[in-house]
């Protein structure tokens, strides 16, 4: 098992999660991890290169690669931020490209938290507990750019004290999107409620999911529907006892 | 500054009935598709799936040769190809031919390509009477609409709104049973079949080794489109080749279930020039026309030229979470859904409403879906840095693109970057969680339009980096 | 420059391939047929037509099979298509029953105002339920289009698996016929709120008689 592991927090969690990363920290320490911290680390450069700005990317993907460069293990709390350091990188740069070498080179080092857990570290009890009736949203960048579905679920069905419900649309987007929740806020809002139907459909009054960023959407068109939900990223789950 | 587009979204997400019938549509075709594709009953789903992208990459990237023999194969069975550049030149082909044969009268079965051309405008224009039959597509050209949707046309209209047209185009009053509608219509169409000079079809394939076109549909109006009138059109995308007959037991298969859950669709036509021979019936003349209109172009992107292998099946339109919001006529053309956002821009400039591309979350629902594995969310990227490359050029947009440029070189000086975030997070009230309002000043663009829908996290009481900082690693 | 040229020149050029220029062998078509008894054949056809709302009959004689036709044709009048078979069996001489038109206009108006239409059919694909019917002198088009009834008797070894094998064994339906169509189930629509309305254009009421 590696020792050492490197994290991405990405900058939204930086920001505006931190405790979503220090659980992932805490979680990976539980396990004997230790725990590197690259401080140049900003930004993945997704909301540049989802918004069309592809020299703009490559700068911060330039960057991001060389900080992290040495990594053995790359962890992310973010499918969204894994998929464009680990499937888009390589696309941005030419194939002759040493930039594109790296980002091939970072590729296979580069690990959703979740995924890391059940197929790096091989676990899937995390020995957390947390009371609580919970419902799973599946990212869709996770889901279909990472195939990532079962690792989460399985993770949180060890969890004790946790009821897990699978609701009806969990593979449906939340509506965020980056730029599309603020080019196209009505569209973006609207997709966020029919998910939030499909949570309280379930009686959940956690919903889950490994991207901050959904979370954001979900908690804040819930807050702004004043409903008794709460979003917590898995690493918060999983660290929980 | 809000665009048509804008508007037209606005407009659809104002209207609860609409928005609840789009909702319900596609929830139905999105439910019935995951019966029919389940490994239980198609453990082969992908298996042809990936047979289906390999034999559509092959045919678009060869598809000079499999037009030719296409072409072969249609004179040799005895019917004619003609070649069209431009909707202009379709029309032109049928008008010779309407002229030349005393014609009054076209039938037209349902078809995406003449709908992208307005055929049945070009033709009314010169004095022909042109008449959809496929039930949805006829009642909207009595509406004068344009298709809500690939497969299903009048998904956004009601009984009532048919009972309201039938009445105004018909003189029938007052009917609002479903099943009575149907059969008005079916006994004004029969009249038409009936007396029809000319009848005209879309093509779902093209099959160069047989020279012959294939028609999928479940109402029988193509079938009697190619079967009761003495002259048989078809107008068809240069994109709609396959090699082989063959290939159609993998697209067939595809083709319904992915639309609309259907094994096969009820009628599957097979037509390969005029009747044969001591046949009593059939039409005389066979025709296909072979459109271009902006197709070549889209073969030029190695890239993107995959967006050709659409077998039209709306499978992308009714998972789309967008589209199941701003439905169908909020799209600039006739093609919506992911297909329309990522065919409209190449085929009419990024220019021509630059806002397109960008209208989709990139959940990638539609290319879980796409039958032929067509890489949709990886071409509306393209399409974005498209946009952007073109409004440089021309010098648009440039306070967001200041924006991006400041972020990127924000983001690649890490020293910097702390203390911009550091500053940033001072700014906004921190730790207080998800906040209702912002102070005016702060309540302009990106976070007056978050803020529109959903309240918006304040920056957390410490960032990660500090909090790190402080557990003293 | 005629519009053939133009396209077929913007091909070449926007695809890099020279005039002429071989492609490369595609891929080999995907046809799996499976084994299946003939029993299970006759079983899944039925079942499948019936899914789809159709009328069936396992006919264990051609006796019971125009037995049967003519239940349904009593005190109407119907149309039979010109293959052989149904003339073998004697469906053509039930009373009300027309056959054996040479002439278009003869037939279209037989077609047309027949309550019922009968054919027989080349194929029948289990898997899906599907009628395979190649226009022909014997099989016109509109006896089993117009009529809002559409009855096929289909002797029991023309059952095939599904598409796999009717492709199989016409890998080129174009060199036999100048139509095939395939039905699948009566007509039917969803265009008006998705209520489903069978028998919009063709036949909405759809019979199919296996003979032994
Ligand atoms: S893009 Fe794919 S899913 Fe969408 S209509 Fe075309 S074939 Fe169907």
């Amino acid at each position: 098992m590696p020792q050492r592991v490197s994290i991405f927090v990405t900058c939204i969690v930086d920001q505006l999660f931190p405790n979503a990363g220090m659980a992932m920290a805490t979680v990976l320490e539980r396990l004997g991890f230790s725990i590197d911290f690259p401080e140049a680390q900003t930004c993945c450069g997704q909301p540049a290169f989802n918004s069309g700005y592809r020299d703009e990317a490559r700068t911060v993907a330039s960057h991001t690669l060389k900080v992290l460069e040495g990594a053995d293990y790359v962890v992310v709390p973010s499918g969204s931020c894994t998929s464009m350091m680990s499937h888009h990188y390589e696309e941005l740069f030419a194939p002759g490209d040493a930039r594109h070498h790296a980002a091939e080179r970072l590729s296979p080092k580069i690990y959703e938290f979740s995924r890391f857990l059940t197929e790096v570290a091989q676990v899937e009890d995390v020995g957390a507990r947390l009371e609580t009736v919970a419902t799973y949203h599946d990212s869709c960048h996770a889901l279909r750019e990472l195939k990532i579905k079962e690792a989460p679920r399985r993770l949180l069905a060890n969890v004790k004290g946790l009821d897990l419900r699978e609701m009806d649309a969990a593979e449906e987007c939340c509506g965020f999107g980056g730029t599309f929740s603020v080019k196209f806020p009505g569209v973006s809002g609207g997709m966020a409620r029919t998910k939030i139907d499909s949570i309280l459909r379930t009686g959940a009054s956690t919903v889950i999911s490994i991207d901050s960023s959904c979370l954001m959407q979900l908690q804040g068109a819930i807050s702004r529907a004043g409903l008794p939900i709460r979003t917590m990223h898995l690493a918060e789950v999983l660290a929980s006892r | 500054m809000s665009t048509t587009f804008d508007r037209k979204i606005d407009a659809t997400l104002s209207d609860p009935r609409l928005q609840n019938a789009i909702y319900k549509a596609t929830g139905r075709l999105m439910s019935h598709r995951k019966i029919a594709v389940d490994s239980d009953v198609l453990p082969e789903f992908e298996e042809l799936r990936t047979q289906a992208n390999a034999v559509k990459r092959h045919t678009i990237e060869n598809l000079d040769w499999y037009l030719e023999q296409f072409e072969r194969n249609v004179l040799a069975h005895g019917g004619h190809v003609h070649w069209a550049r431009t909707g202009t030149d379709v029309a032109d082909v049928i008008l010779g031919l309407a002229k030349s044969r005393n014609a009054s009268l076209i039938v037209k079965s349902k078809s995406m390509t003449t709908e992208e051309i307005d055929l049945n405008e070009r033709l009314e224009h010169h004095g022909l009477e042109s008449v959809e039959t496929d039930l949805g597509e006829y009642i909207i050209q009595l509406k004068h609409e344009r298709p809500y949707h690939i497969v299903a046309p009048a998904l956004h209209l009601t009984r009532y709104d048919v009972a309201n047209v039938f009445e105004k185009k018909l003189g029938v009053e007052n009917e609002t049973e479903i099943e009575n509608q149907t059969m008005i219509a079916r006994r004004v169409l029969r009249d038409k079949f009936l007396r029809a000079d000319i009848g005209i079809s879309g093509a779902n394939f093209l099959i160069a080794d047989s020279g012959a076109v294939a028609l999928v549909e479940n109402e029988g109006n193509a079938r009697l489109t190619t079967s009761a009138p003495k002259v048989h059109i078809a107008v068809a995308g240069i994109e709609k080749l396959i090699p082989r007959a063959q290939d159609l037991a993998t697209f067939l298969k595809l083709l319904g279930r992915s639309g609309t859950g259907q094994p096969l669709t009820v009628y599957t036509s097979f037509l390969s020039g005029p009747r044969r021979e001591d046949e009593v019936d059939g039409p005389e003349e066979f025709h296909v026309i072979l459109l271009d209109s902006g197709r070549t172009k889209l073969l030029a992107d190695p890239d993107k030229r995959q967006s050709l292998y659409c077998i039209r099946c709306g499978a992308c339109l009714n998972h789309c979470p967008v589209y199941r919001k701003i439905g169908g006529h909020s799209f600039p053309w006739v093609y919506s859904g992911p297909i329309g956002a990522i065919i409209t821009p190449q085929f009419h400039g990024v220019e021509s409403e630059p806002g397109l591309p960008f209208a989709s979350s990139l959940c990638g629902a539609c290319a879980e879906v796409c039958p032929v594995k067509i890489d949709i969310p990886k071409i509306l990227l393209e399409l974005r840095a498209d946009v952007k490359a073109s409004e440089k050029r021309h010098a648009v947009n440039e306070a967001e693109r200041a924006v991006f440029r400041t972020f990127a070189y924000v983001a690649s000086r890490p020293k910097l970057w702390q203390r911009a975030t550091k500053l940033a997070a001072r700014l906004g009230p921190r730790g207080q969680g998800y906040l209702k309002k912002v102070p005016g000043f702060m309540n302009v663009g990106p976070v007056r339009a978050w803020l529109s829908q959903r309240d918006l996290p304040a920056p957390a009481e410490k960032s990660f980096r500090e909090m790190w900082k402080e557990r003293g690693r | 420059m005629t519009a053939r040229e133009a396209i077929l020149r913007d091909v070449r050029r926007n695809l890099g391939r020279a005039e002429g220029a071989t492609p490369p062998p595609p891929p080999e078509p995907r046809i799996r047929i499976p084994e299946v008894s003939r029993e299970d054949r006759i079983a899944r056809m039925l079942e499948r037509v019936s899914a789809l709302a159709g009328k069936t009959l396992h006919a264990r004689s051609a006796g019971d099979a125009v037995e049967y036709v003519a239940a349904r044709t009593a005190g109407q009048t119907a149309v039979a298509s010109n293959a052989p078979f149904l003339r073998q069996i004697g469906v053509t001489e039930l009373p009300g029953v027309q056959s054996g038109f040479t002439d278009e206009r003869n037939l279209r108006e037989a077609c047309a105002s027949a309550e019922i239409g009968i054919t027989s059919a080349d194929y029948a694909l289990a898997d899906t339920g599907t009628l395979v019917m190649m226009a022909s002198p014997a099989e016109a088009r509109l006896v089993s289009l117009l009529p809002p009834v559409h009855m096929a008797i289909v002797p029991a070894e023309r059952i095939l698996t599904g598409l796999d094998e009717l492709f199989s064994l016409h890998p080129l339906p174009a060199s036999e016929t100048s139509s095939m169509v395939l039905i699948t189930g009566p007509s039917r629509t969803a265009d008006i709120e998705q209520i489903l309305v069978r028998g919009v254009h063709g036949p909405g009421e759809i019979h199919v008689v296996v003979v032994d």
